[in-house]
């Protein structure tokens, strides 16, 4: 049996942060129980840039959010353990007990404080039981994203997502760039609720369909998915009847919302509400006095920046607890400032920041407005003359895994389809490290260099 | 032509299975042929997994005898084969006099079909029983019980395929013939023959019998649809909860039913469809089950939902005639060696071991039925590694680290009950072959964690190709294959 002062639950953002953060404060003794193989929690599957934006002011893809957010814990002192999954928290004289699963054996942790930072699950068709028949090819989006990005299974080549948030505009476009196409997203409400940025850059860029007040009405397939209805909705949400239309597809992506996975909070009597969120104080302290919450298994967040950032002060929090110190309190509003839905027409959504400034250029003046900074002048500018990507997709390896890469930098927009076309073919024959080339090539003189932004297991 | 059984069974649901086991206590020989790609795909895998105690059904019918009889039988059958069962008893929920008037008449009844303990209740007691039902009183019946259908299904074929019965899956008959004495059956695995065919194909079992030219019956499919509830809300129901029966609905009434796994069901429905295939679900339907459960226990909600499905029963009465028709169970005088089981629905399973009596008791006249001298009538139920204390957990994972990994998270299904599950003993690698037996996917996330891991060992650990993978067999492919 090992003993800690803060047990995290948890290695994703949130959990590392937390880690980070309380060995930092002083936590003599800091453990990280990860389920996976990997830490990194699910960043390691959103192989898209647009990470880090606030945190580390550079766009990092997710694996690369993951390895500096590792990094920076192991570099702190704090210990990452793989391959752990939690089953239960118990109470002692004091503190908690965690017990743990492992490939030898069932595992007991006692610590003085507990981190929870168990993110969340997707919302599934069970859940918002969409009628019709029950065929294969109905995904969650972030189940299409882990057998497209890590294990190397295209769910299919038509496809039909419903719901507009983020991972469903993200799944657009990767489905997109491996050669699926995406005939429609269906999205209930009057606008997407993804963020501007990925409206602009997966959705539109990509003249993907997106029906809003729209929802697929039928599944339809025995066996396998044939078509879905889409039907229109009226101001109560019900379908009208009448204006259901087919579209034969052989994927649907549901993309409907994310839920805060909280079975292990349970276990120890932590109190929830009733969308299965954590309540906690506003110390991010929750119902149960030295069990903390913090990320998307607290409530659930838009960036991952903001989840480290909640991660920090969790950690921080379970020291000054421990010390009997003050402890620093949660400011609710601060992560809820991007724009999100439709970018305003006759504008530039502005893709620097997780802001999503709608900048208007007027051509006669040439000034620039809406804008909250520079940058985004900038931005549009550049997206007048000469726009550009960053590119990001997968590489196969040898064993037959695949590693994400990304274009080092931003590349002509125009050269986007080569590239991904090029590391298609690109087959890589050993192991590699986070930041190695894996390819150099050039496309109508553009020198374009691709790296790795994971290191392979 | 190679060698002629004694008896081809067609159809594995609980019946057909049931029939396979029993016979495979005698030396003869016995084929099962089955369309689909596993057990327990049509009828048998879609139903409320209650265990009747025959109190439904008219005096004097097979119904009502082979209830009765299959309910004394089912725990120990249960037991010998491993399938998880729990005698939870039913409470039929009475909202108003009229009610409690139907419910003497339903005792009368059951008392004169041999069931026993049925007894009215009053309000204070149904809280007792069931605290979060309404009504103002009800009937408690002590014998009704849970179990699972799939594990039931898998335990009598796995068992009579270990006493010899073969198995032929992905073998849908599509015609038989009769010469001196001998039947052909042609299905896509070639052509079977034997001396006797017991039609236990549920709800095509028409369309066999014609085949064989005996053409006077016509089932007429009757879909059922169901919610499930997440097993947060287990707490809220652990007896069957039923409404009066009404007369004339072709059903038993949208009733609650906890499983033996610890989830709430909401349903069945009753609509008459052409297709016997047609496992939809629509909308207006599901409004209905779940303000209907929710007459019956308030506390339930709609996030507790975390899936829907549907059964079809095999029906004997038509549209406009509703209810029940007594089950057919018979050698055909037109077709000597037919043995047709038709509209084999609600009670069926229950019933589904008398009627493999009644089976081998007809074969019996014809053929000699000398018991194997080494039948093993006991087989072991798979680890179920969820339900073991914490030092038998400890004690497995030192005989494989793969019990400590944890692949299903909501139903905490390990590598290994994965791994035993994808190497069954029929072969089926569909996604759906180790749901219904390792029970992975079919938690609150819907295989949402699950999924990718099982995907990832089918094609590292067993070679398949991305494309060969299918939820439920041939057809059900769910992927387009890899993506570079």
């Amino acid at each position: 049996m090992r003993s800690c002062d803060v047990l995290v639950i948890g290695g994703g953002p949130g959990g590392l942060a937390a880690a980070c953060s309380a060995k930092k404060a002083g936590a003599s003794s800091v453990i990280v129980l990860e389920r996976d193989n990997r830490a990194g929690g699910i960043l390691n599957q959103c192989i898209h840039d647009g990470f880090g934006l606030i945190r580390y002011n550079c766009e990092l893809t997710g694996p690369e959010y993951a390895a500096r957010a590792i990094r920076e814990a192991t570099d702190a002192g704090a210990e990452i353990l793989l391959s752990r999954h939690v089953s239960e928290i118990s109470k002692t004289d004091s503190g908690y007990c965690v017990s743990v699963y492992t490939k030898d054996g069932i595992e007991e942790y006692r610590t003085r404080t507990i981190v929870l930072a168990t993110g969340c699950r997707e919302r599934t068709r069970g859940n918002i039981s969409i009628p019709g028949s029950r065929p294969a090819g109905v995904f969650t989006a972030g189940v299409a994203q882990n057998l497209v990005n890590v294990r190397n299974v295209m769910i299919g080549k038509r496809v039909v997502i419903l719901g507009s948030g983020d991972i469903g505009l993200i799944m657009a476009r990767r489905l997109t760039l491996e050669g699926a196409k995406v005939l429609a997203i269906a999205e209930i409400m009057s606008a997407p609720t993804g963020l501007a940025r990925n409206v602009s850059q997966c959705v539109q860029e990509f003249g993907i369909p997106l029906y809003v007040k729209t929802t697929v009405s039928k599944i339809i397939g025995k066996r396998k998915l044939e078509a879905v209805e889409l039907s229109d909705l009226d101001q109560n949400g019900k379908v009208i009847p009448g204006t259901a239309r087919r579209i034969d597809c052989d994927a649907l992506v549901l993309s409907v919302g994310l839920i805060p996975e909280n079975e292990v909070a349970q276990t120890a009597g932590v109190k929830l509400f009733a969308n299965n969120a954590v309540d906690t104080d506003r110390y991010l302290q929750t119902s149960v006095p030295g069990v903390f919450s913090c990320g998307n298994s607290r409530h659930v967040m838009d960036l991952a920046d903001y989840v480290s950032e909640q991660g920090e002060m969790a950690g921080r929090n379970a020291v000054h607890l421990i010390r009997g110190e003050e402890m620093e309190t949660w400011d609710e509003e601060k992560s809820n400032c991007m724009k999100k839905g439709f970018p305003e027409e006759g504008t530039v959504t502005c893709t620097v920041c997780p802001n999503g400034c709608q900048v208007k250029w007027d051509e006669k003046t040439g000034t620039f407005s809406g804008n909250r900074c520079k940058r985004g002048a900038r931005f549009a500018e550049q997206e007048h003359n000469s726009p550009t990507r960053s590119v990001t997709t997968t590489v196969k390896t040898a064993s037959g895994s695949l590693i994400p890469v990304r274009t080092a930098g931003r590349i002509s927009k125009a050269h986007v389809f080569d590239v991904v076309e090029q590391l298609r073919k690109t087959k890589l024959d050993s192991g590699v490290i986070i930041g190695d080339e894996v390819l150099r090539t050039e496309i109508d003189g553009e020198d374009i260099r691709v790296v790795a932004t994971q290191t392979s297991l | 032509m190679g060698k002629v059984y004694d008896v081809i069974i067609i159809g594995a649901g609980a019946v057909g299975c049931a029939i396979a086991r029993e016979l495979s206590r005698y030396n003869i020989s016995t084929l099962v042929l089955e369309k689909e790609c596993d057990v327990a795909y049509g009828t048998s895998g879609r139903m409320s997994g209650v265990v009747h105690a025959g109190f439904n059904n008219k005096t004097g019918s097979l119904m009502a005898k082979l209830c009765v009889e299959g309910n004394r039988l089912f725990e120990g059958v249960c037991s010998e084969l491993g399938i998880p069962y729990k005698k939870t008893g039913k409470v039929l929920v009475a909202f108003d006099e009229a009610d409690m008037k139907v419910l003497e008449g339903i005792i009368e009844r059951g008392k004169a079909n041999g069931c026993e303990g049925l007894r009215l209740i009053g309000q204070d007691e149904i809280r007792a029983i069931a605290p979060g039902i309404c009504g103002i009183g009800g009937m408690l019946s002590p014998n009704t019980a849970i179990f699972d259908p799939f594990e039931f299904c898998i335990a009598h074929a796995e068992n009579a395929m270990d006493n010899g019965v073969d198995f032929s899956l992905e073998s849908e008959v599509t015609a038989i013939s009769r010469r001196n004495d001998t039947f052909y059956v042609t299905t896509p695995k070639g052509v079977f023959s034997s001396r006797f065919i017991v039609n236990s194909a549920g709800l095509y079992c028409d369309r066999i019998s014609a085949m064989l030219g005996v053409d006077n019956y016509r089932i007429y499919p009757c879909r059922g649809q169901y919610y499930i509830l997440d097993k947060v809300a287990s707490d809220l129901l652990d007896i069957p909860a039923y409404p009066v029966p009404r007369p004339g609905i072709g059903g038993l009434g949208i009733h609650l039913t906890p499983t033996v796994d610890g989830n709430i069901i909401i349903g069945p429905s009753a609509e008459y469809l052409e297709d016997p295939d047609d496992y939809s679900t629509t909308p207006d339907v599901m409004d209905k089950l779940f303000s209907e459960a929710k007459a019956l226990l308030p506390a339930i909600e709609r996030k507790h939902i975390i899936g829907n499905y549907c059964g079809i029963r095999p029906k004997q009465a038509p549209p406009g005639e509703g209810g029940f028709r007594d089950f057919v169970i018979k050698e055909e005088e037109a077709c000597p060696g037919l043995i047709n089981l038709i509209g084999i629905e609600s009670p069926g399973f229950t019933a589904a071991v008398p009627i493999s009596f009644m089976v081998s008791d007809m074969l019996r006249k014809h053929i000699d039925l000398s018991p194997k001298t080494d039948f093993k009538a006991e087989r072991k139920a798979p680890v179920r590694f969820r339900e073991l204390s914490r030092e038998e957990q400890e004690k497995l994972i030192k005989t494989d680290p793969e019990y400590g990994e944890i692949i299903c998270r909501c139903q905490n299904v390990t590598r290994r009950e994965i791994r035993d599950a994808i190497e069954n003993r029929f072969g089926a690698r569909s996604i759906s072959a180790i749901k219904y037996r390792a029970w992975a996917t079919t938690g609150r996330c819907n295989g949402g964690y699950c999924l990718a891991k099982i995907v990832d060992m089918l094609i590292h650990d067993y070679h398949m190709k991305p494309e060969e993978i299918t939820y439920r067999g041939k057809g059900s492919e769910l992927f387009s294959g890899e993506v570079k």
